[in-house]
């Protein structure tokens, strides 16, 4: 299951790559989501997948009874899911907003707050 | 204990909501000052008790060590949330004169506020998770501190500076995935004994590599600082004076905090990739801001040149270096957000910050004029400012070392930092202004003036301070570099006595 994983994460990694080399903008961003997801599925497979109950302790019991799941991957991957959403959704209204304003989504066109490039030559 | 580190991070949080409740009355820029006030008391408290004890640790709802979120202060966190909250205090009176009444309503002193938790927040944590929460925190703060107030340069700049922190959070963040997946731990005082456990060394150096490559985009080294000077210029004078005090140094503060701690199993192999970083990123940086001929820009390439200064003294890796490092930072905040105040006021005098543009300042506004050679001429290492001293730890240090290379582009880049400085010195306030006017102080209104130099003479004040008095400031860098090169009482305070 664990190398099952290791290839998907492999995959999207590649997909985001090449999608964040695009020089749209709109691409760019598709690419970033595919990354985030990579890097969550990362922090999850790290965590080790193994066979177990949810880790619930039974009323009147100090310790659970039987092999439990790692819960802390899930912790982590949840926080970074939520994070990670909440980044995205601003990047995307940005996005949106300077395509309204600036009529581009070609970051080579995006000079307003960098020189110009030199035509001269 | 624990209430000493929790304030310093409870009150900004406080502060930011209760700005944004009141954020349509005037009544919110005074509730910002005020919790700033509070959040440099808080700061002096801890402040007071890490000197008393050293270390200072409190684990969050009494879940103990490894397991739960621990926060710690030792010297070196201590005095960046002391600065942090002074950095916050003197933006938030400059940003009194200058942030216009329509971008208060949007809630900028929240934001603001905001962004100041979550620097302290990655100061105080010690737990690998948690900081990247607060980087966060942090991040997202920050992100609309920058496009605030709209414009087409903003957005074009707050698009790259985005995307490309989102890459370096991503990339952090697969870090800490796999060290987890290696150590079975997060805490940062854990990791230390765990990853030196570790059987496969080679994969925590891989890792490690992914470290330095999420905090070098945020602390905005060679090769990763491109984000800096596309964006840097357009926002705010007091939202960039803040960004360029505090966001790189946060970066920077994390690599000094990870590759003393925990990543010093290879030093032969990552400190010396840390050393011709530093370099380059001194070179790049010094060269950059000499093409330049904008105020701001010229000071955002250099903020990349003092950089490559902060991490060499960690390249280094000797108590001498990691003092002089240590100094480096906290020097620098106080000087570079106080040049950007200067380039604010410059520009309501002038009219501009296009040096081609603007001139004359010197005979109209003598008092900026003086105020601005303070920071300056410490930014270049003039003995007796604060710069000076910084600047003879990093170098004897290396001279120590025999590393004649490093000392003399260490001395090189100094003497560009004095060209750039000196250009700013003669385009902006000696020459006569190009369009003929008197760039008099009267053309704004006498209390933005007011509120906005205050700030700037106070931290000028404070470089002056540091320059003639170093001693205790010099003592102080050198406990908190002991700290880092011997972290056992980091360790043993943080996870309770050690078997």
């Amino acid at each position: 299951m664990e190398s099952l994983t290791a290839i998907l994460i492999g995959v999207l990694t590649a997909a985001a790559v090449y999608m964040m080399l695009a020089r749209n903008i709109m691409r760019f961003m598709f690419g970033l989501i595919l990354l985030s997801n990579a890097v969550n599925l990362t922090i999850f497979t790290a965590g080790r997948m193994t066979k177990g109950e949810p880790a619930l302790v039974p009323y009147g019991q100090d310790a659970p009874l039987t092999d439990i799941g790692n819960a802390l991957p899930q912790a982590l991957v949840l926080t970074a899911i939520v994070i990670g959403f909440g980044l995205l959704a601003f990047l995307l209204a940005l996005v949106f907003e300077a395509y309204r304003r600036l009529h581009v989504v070609d970051t080579d066109a995006m000079r307003h707050a960098e020189p110009k490039e030199d035509t001269t030559k | 204990m624990s209430w000493v580190l929790v304030m310093p991070l409870v009150i900004p949080f406080i502060t930011a909501v209760i700005a944004f409740i009141l954020r349509n009355s005037p009544a919110n820029r005074w509730v910002s000052v005020v919790g700033s006030v509070l959040a440099l008391v808080a700061a002096a408290v801890l402040m007071v008790s890490v000197l008393k004890e050293g270390v200072v640790a409190a684990q969050m709802s009494n879940w103990s060590a490894p397991f739960g979120i621990t926060l710690v202060a030792d010297y070196l966190s201590a005095v960046m949330v002391v600065i942090t909250a002074i950095t916050g205090l003197a933006t938030t009176v400059y940003a009194l004169g200058e942030i216009p009444e329509e971008t208060e309503k949007l809630g900028f002193y929240a934001l603001f506020q905001t962004l100041l938790a979550g620097v302290t927040g990655a100061f105080l944590t010690g737990d690998l998770f948690n900081l990247y929460v607060w980087f966060e925190v942090m991040l997202i703060a920050s992100f609309s501190l920058l496009v605030i107030g709209g414009g087409k340069e903003r957005l074009d700049a707050g698009i790259k500076y985005v995307a490309l922190n989102l890459v370096s959070t991503l990339v952090f963040l697969s870090g800490i995935g796999m060290l987890y997946g290696v150590t079975g731990t997060l805490n940062m005082a854990d990791l230390r004994g765990a990853v030196a456990a570790a059987e496969n060394q080679g994969l925590i150096t891989v890792i490690a590599m992914m470290f330095m490559v999420g905090f070098g985009v945020k602390a905005a080294v060679f090769p990763l600082f491109f984000w800096l000077p596309a964006s840097y210029h357009t926002p705010y004078f007091a939202v960039s004076a803040v960004f360029a005090g505090l966001l790189t140094k946060v970066g920077v503060y994390a690599l000094m905090r990870m590759f003393s701690l925990v990543f010093v199993g290879d030093i032969g192999f990552t400190h010396e990739i840390l050393l011709w970083v530093s370099l380059l990123t001194m070179f790049t940086g010094v060269i950059g801001a000499a093409a330049q001929t904008d105020f701001r820009k010229i000071l955002s390439f250099h903020i990349i040149s003092q950089i490559g200064y902060m991490t060499l003294g960690l390249a280094l890796f000797t108590p001498l270096a990691l003092m002089g490092g240590v100094f480096y930072l906290v020097h620098h905040i106080i000087v570079k957000a106080n040049l950007f105040f200067v380039a604010g006021l410059a520009r309501q005098y002038a009219g501009s910050t296009d040096l081609n543009r603007i001139g004359g300042l010197y005979k109209s506004a003598p008092l900026l004029a003086a105020l601005f050679i303070i920071p300056a001429f410490s930014l270049a290492g003039f003995p007796p400012l604060s710069g000076f001293w910084a600047k003879y730890l990093i170098v004897k240090a290396a001279l120590e070392l025999n590393f004649w290379f490093v000392t003399f582009v260490s001395l090189f880049v100094g003497l560009l930092t004095i060209y750039s400085m000196t250009k700013i010195w003669a385009m902006a306030f000696w020459k006569p202004h190009p369009d003929g006017i008197d760039p008099t102080p009267n053309r704004a209104p006498p209390q933005v003036t007011r509120a906005m130099i205050l700030p700037i003479a106070a931290l000028a004040a404070m470089t002056i301070v540091i320059g003639f008095y170093p001693e205790p400031f010099v003592q102080f860098a050198e406990t908190a570099a002991n700290q880092l090169l011997d972290p056992t009482d980091y360790v043993t305070t943080v996870l309770g006595v050690q078997p």
